[in-house]
């Protein structure tokens, strides 16, 4: 049974269509990467797998359960890493971690321990009792990427979880994610617009421009029938143009 | 579905957040304390038409500003959930495998505990300004008129932050909040008869202030503190019933229906 199954999905806000009908599967323990540029509709579609979005139509499951009718249940199963920080800039570090376990059920005992592996994991102990306002973003991005793995989730969801980094940081979050796939059979989707991050993570992505799948497949097939020497990048550009794209914010009610 | 653990959970945060700012605690209970000290003092002594006799002014507005401060404060703690939307947190909170009800209810209590601790700094406060509970009242009487104060306070508090969660579900920024200040939040205020008795309106207006459950509120608290009142205490803690159980399940509904993105 594939981890993720979307099928034909539609979301539609008052004004403009986000997503145009995107169908994809990605199999227990494997890294799935969303491609495309601003605007492309990848973060409404992690959105909207994680039931923080309504579908307009189509369908989605999640670990086996129907994103529309089971939210809790795909809720449990899922750990989310946000493009923007989603931190307590007013607790502590730990408190943040303190705040998700206990959201999650888990039991004191237990999530003492998994917070303490986690901060070490990640390397935020000594500074896990310091405000979240005073972190660098990377740290942030750190204490998040360790957030979303308190309650063992099967799928993960990590939208853009390395932008703004610098290379140290990103090199250990990406050996940190492929070690999860590899040791923890963890399903990951991957959004993001650096594609030797894809290329490193993820078994297979998908192009996507204006709502709409363009292409999907290995970062190896597709770099092979771009021609001689082709970067992901290279085929990511041939499939989406070279045109800058104006992305404007979704209208505001007042 | 209401889940228990999740409401504690939520209002443990309140009440940490809560405890470390101590600049919003004073700042909180600036605003009521000059109205209170200003309007009080400014009108000590003098005959305001519709008061009962014997009732000094500044006995008659403690109960007022007592009401005032648990309006604002709990509408300010039911709007702040744009903040946490601002700032990203309220995707955490709601990607949680809890449902929208019990979070809706856990910002509820954790925004009721802090407007009562502000209202009962308040309260303290009153007593060197001048206010005292009714003399004529035996001991017994004065505990029971407190804990109905309590009970108000409380009933006011569940009506207004989720009014101001009602309001906060429905907007996707910030940018409406001077508006639902000046438009709501004072209009309510100065309906409910907080400082000056509501027979010295016009009828019209006064359909307004019938209207407001505000209005019960500090007439309730009235009643429990000073013994004197427009309608009976009993009455008055009915309608903030009924207004706080109806504005509890609206704000719930809104909540969930709202975006969380």
């Amino acid at each position: 049974m594939p981890a993720i199954e979307v099928k034909d999905l539609i979301k539609q806000f008052k004004n403009t269509a986000a997503v145009k009908g995107i169908t994809f599967d990605v199999e227990e323990g494997r890294c799935f990467g969303l491609l495309g540029p601003n605007g492309a509709g990848k973060t409404t579609t992690l959105n909207i797998l994680a039931t923080l979005l309504r579908l307009t139509s189509g369908s989605a499951k999640v670990a086996g359960f129907d994103v529309s009718t089971q939210k809790n249940e795909v809720r449990k199963n899922i750990g989310m890493v946000f493009q923007e920080p989603a931190l307590d800039s007013k607790l502590s570090g730990r408190e943040n971690l303190e705040f998700h376990a206990m959201m999650y059920g888990i039991e004191p005992k237990v999530y003492k321990k998994r917070i303490d592996t986690l901060l070490s994991l990640v390397e935020l102990r000594e500074k896990e009792n310091v405000m979240t306002q005073n972190y660098s973003g990377g740290m942030k991005r750190r204490l998040e990427i360790a957030r979303g793995l308190i309650h063992r989730p099967k799928v993960l969801f990590l939208d853009e979880p390395t932008l703004g980094l610098d290379s140290q940081t990103r090199r250990l979050i990406w050996n940190y994610v492929k070690n999860l796939i590899k040791e923890y059979k963890v399903t990951v989707i991957l959004t993001t617009h650096y594609m030797e991050e894809a290329d490193f993570l993820c078994d297979r992505v998908a192009i996507i421009d204006h709502g709409k799948i363009l292409v999907k497949d290995t970062p190896d097939s597709l770099k092979a029938a771009c021609g001689q020497d082709c970067s992901l990048e290279d085929v990511f550009l041939k499939y989406v143009g070279t045109d800058i794209r104006n992305v404007e914010e979704r209208e505001k009610i007042w | 579905m209401i889940e228990l653990r999740a409401i504690y959970i939520l209002w443990l945060r309140e009440m940490k957040k809560f405890s470390r700012a101590k600049e919003r605690i004073i700042g909180s209970a600036a605003m009521p304390l000059m109205f209170l000290a200003f309007l009080g003092l400014g009108f000590r002594g003098s005959d305001v038409p519709g008061i009962d006799k014997g009732v000094s002014y500044m006995r008659f507005l403690v109960p007022g500003i007592i009401g005032m401060n648990m309006l604002f404060s709990s509408m300010f703690s039911g709007i702040s959930v744009l903040w946490d939307r601002e700032f990203g947190f309220l995707k955490e909170i709601m990607v949680a495998p809890v449902s929208r009800v019990s979070i809706a209810l856990g910002r509820i209590a954790g925004g009721a505990t802090t407007g009562l601790i502000q209202g009962m700094i308040l309260f303290s406060i009153s007593f060197f300004l001048g206010f005292h509970m009714n003399a004529a009242f035996p001991w017994y009487r004065m505990v029971l008129g407190f804990g109905t104060m309590l009970a108000f306070m409380v009933l006011i508090s569940l009506t207004f932050i989720s009014l101001g969660l009602s309001f906060a579900s429905n907007m996707r920024d910030a940018q409406g909040f001077e508006l639902i200040i000046n438009f709501v939040m004072f209009p309510l205020f100065f309906l409910s008869g907080a400082v000056s008795p509501i027979s010295n309106l016009p009828v019209w207006v006064r359909i307004f202030s019938y209207a407001n459950p505000l209005t019960y509120g500090v007439d309730g608290i009235r009643g429990a503190l000073i013994g004197h009142s427009m309608f009976p205490v009993s009455f008055n803690f009915l309608i903030c019933l009924a207004s706080s159980a109806f504005m509890v399940s609206l704000a719930s509904f809104f909540f969930d229906r709202s975006d969380s993105v």
